[in-house]
């Protein structure tokens, strides 16, 4: 009976653990604002000097706040055309890029979800596998591939090895939704005489929803934020995306423009900071499916 | 026969299933995958994004590994035809110090990095769990920013934190007292200090995606496991050894993957911290050692060899992960 000794002293214990538990409690809840503020600071500097005009940020000791704001250095930058222009070109290589990985991940997310089919095991196997192989140890020969092409520093270039980036992860999360939707659904629709194509998009793909958006937002995430490629295929042309347009503050030989370098990775974070606070619930939710369920 | 007769309406070649097959499999089958309909279906499905895939990452493969048997230099650029030399690529890279020198800063920063970010991560995701309301939203808030931060801002926010004169790091340590960091510069001064300041933006980062995925995951343990766990008399440190761990470890196995690959590759830090250090031999990782070799010298049939040798490396560190993952999922 010695299981059952525990539990019948338990009840006394457990009073004492849980008051104990709410005393630490406190103390937990104050490592955890103090562990936010910690891991928040360095956005939060990002915009204090991005406010400050360029002179103040050369004084010591550094101003904690702007008590001073200033627009001016976004002002200089919302006029530099070559702001606007990598802009338009980030925009455009993220929404082909995106786009195309959607479409792909639905049609690899429904085969692999709905379908029992010879090489089945082998293309998930693939699915991942493909997720390991680093950009970084293919890019000396996609450099190559995109010259020989004629597509080095174009859109359709840097967009198809962006979708090479984002497919096979979109396929695992998206395959993870697609599953969560009861096949009985579509076949009860099949019974009332949609045909397989009409249940499948009557159906599922309206409940998808959530996952689309998901998967969208991760695509938009990665080709928008993405560096490495971009900087290798973009090297020697005068067209950037806006991460690669931010090393442009510095590669000059002059002194850093601090003030406007802060103010640009402002611009460029702010609009994905938003998206991504409003929908992160839905995609580590996605990420969780895809790895609890294969 | 029910599903044979309901994929008979789009089928356009029921007559090509084998005959009997379908009903077994759909009943043996927990969800039923209808196969009694066209066998191409799935196949013409999958025709774009294998398609686009192998466009975009399987035949530069094919072609990379061609290339690292190949002389491919400034002369085969300009038109004269890559010449065949086994692989003599190979030999070079390996016989090169240097190459082992770099590999092994490599391993070290990415194990450095891929075990700090996931004690923290996973330490952070039990402190979620800890939380009232309030702190744990600010808490996951903070974090959700920190990881949608494009890298480039971030980095650009690291070095202006450390920036010798005028930066706030600098500002503090003599401020404490710490005289010798007037003016110090943190990516230039030394190697070590180069790669903590690296590490701190690569772990920074990363902690995010460990502490929601595995907090999410804790959420998906049974209280009812737990409190029986507890009945039982499992201390705090066993219940979390014993019960939670193996629930999570689906997951946690899949981050600590994904952690050593990036890692391992790091490319965008490494070279941007380098444009503010200017002691590149002694701060390249294989990533940018890759980039240094091929885009920067030209030499694309040495770099593919190195390249390659850097798969392979990835390959061989995260193969006992991924059978490991595979044989957990029901692929």
């Amino acid at each position: 009976m010695a299981a059952t000794e525990p539990a019948l002293f338990a009840p006394p214990t457990h009073a004492d653990t849980r008051s104990a538990r709410n005393r630490h409690k406190h103390w937990w809840n104050v490592l955890a604002v103090a562990l936010a503020a910690l891991w928040a600071f360095p956005i939060y500097w990002m915009i204090n000097s991005a406010l400050m005009p360029a002179e103040r940020l050369r004084s010591t000791p550094p101003l904690l706040a702007p008590l001073e704001p200033t627009l001016r250095s976004f002002g200089e930058i919302l006029g530099d055309s070559l702001f606007w222009r990598s802009l338009g070109f980030s925009a455009a290589v993220t929404g082909l890029a995106v786009a195309i990985s959607l479409v792909s991940a639905v049609l690899a997310a429904v085969a692999l979800s709905r379908f029992t089919f010879f090489g089945r095991r082998g293309a998930l196997v693939a699915v991942l596998v493909v997720q390991m192989i680093p950009a970084e140890a293919l890019f000396i020969s996609q450099y190559r591939m995109l010259d020989g092409w004629g597509l080095l520093g174009s859109v359709p270039g840097l967009s198809l090895l962006y979708v090479g980036l984002i497919v096979p992860f979109t396929v695992w999360m998206l395959k993870g939704f697609v599953d969560g939707v009861p096949v009985e659904l579509e076949e009860a629709a099949m019974m009332d005489g949609c045909s397989r194509f009409g249940a499948f998009f009557r159906v599922t793909f309206p409940l998808l929803g959530p996952g689309l958006v998901a998967t969208g937002v991760f695509g938009f995430l990665v080709a928008w934020n993405e560096f490495t490629l971009a900087y290798v295929v973009l090297a020697s042309g005068d067209r950037l995306t806006l991460p690669v347009w931010l090393r442009t503050f510095s590669s000059n030989l002059q002194e850093t423009d601090w003030a406007g370098v802060m103010a640009g990775s402002t611009l460029v974070a702010v609009p994905v900071l938003i998206v991504f606070v409003l929908v992160q619930n839905a995609m580590t939710k996605g990420m969780v499916a895809g790895a609890v369920k294969g | 026969m029910v599903s044979d007769q309901l994929s008979a309406g789009v089928s356009s070649a029921p007559a090509t299933a084998p005959p009997g097959v379908p009903a077994p499999v759909a009943r043996r089958r927990p969800r039923p995958r209808r196969r009694g309909g066209s066998l191409a279906a799935p196949y013409l499905l999958l025709v774009l994004p294998v398609g686009l895939v192998c466009l975009a990452l399987g035949y530069p493969m094919v072609r990379q590994f061609v290339m690292s048997f190949q002389e491919f230099g400034l002369a085969q650029q300009f038109g004269r035809p890559p010449e065949w030399v086994g692989f003599q690529n190979y030999a070079t890279v390996l016989g090169d110090p240097y190459f082992w020198v770099v590999t092994a800063r490599s391993v070290a920063f990415c194990a450095f990095c891929a075990l700090v970010t996931m004690g923290i991560g996973i330490a952070l995701a039990l402190l979620l769990q800890k939380l009232s309301t309030v702190p744990r939203i600010l808490l996951q808030v903070a974090l959700v920013l920190a990881w949608a931060m494009p890298p480039l801002a971030a980095l650009t926010v690291y070095t202006w934190l450390v920036e010798p004169r005028y930066g706030l790091v600098n500002w503090l340590l003599t401020s404490a007292g710490l005289e010798s960091f007037r003016g110090y510069s943190w990516l230039a001064g030394s190697p070590w200090t180069f790669f903590l300041i690296a590490a701190i933006t690569v772990i920074w980062t990363s902690v995010p995606l460990v502490t929601l995925s595995t907090y999410a995951a804790l959420n998906q343990v049974d209280e009812a496991i737990l409190e029986a766990a507890e009945l039982d008399g499992a201390a705090g440190w066993q219940r979390l050894r014993q019960v939670v761990l193996p629930i999570i470890q689906p997951v946690v196995l899949l981050l600590l993957m994904l952690e050593i690959i990036w890692d391992l590759k790091v490319f965008t830090q490494i070279k941007v911290l380098q444009a503010g250090a200017g002691n590149n031999r002694e701060t390249n990782l294989l990533g940018t050692y890759v980039y240094e070799t091929g885009i920067g010298g030209g030499d694309y049939g040495i770099a593919s060899a190195l390249a390659t040798v850097m798969l392979v490396l990835v390959l061989v560190l995260t193969w006992r992960y991924m059978r490991t993952l595979m044989k957990q999922g029901d692929l």
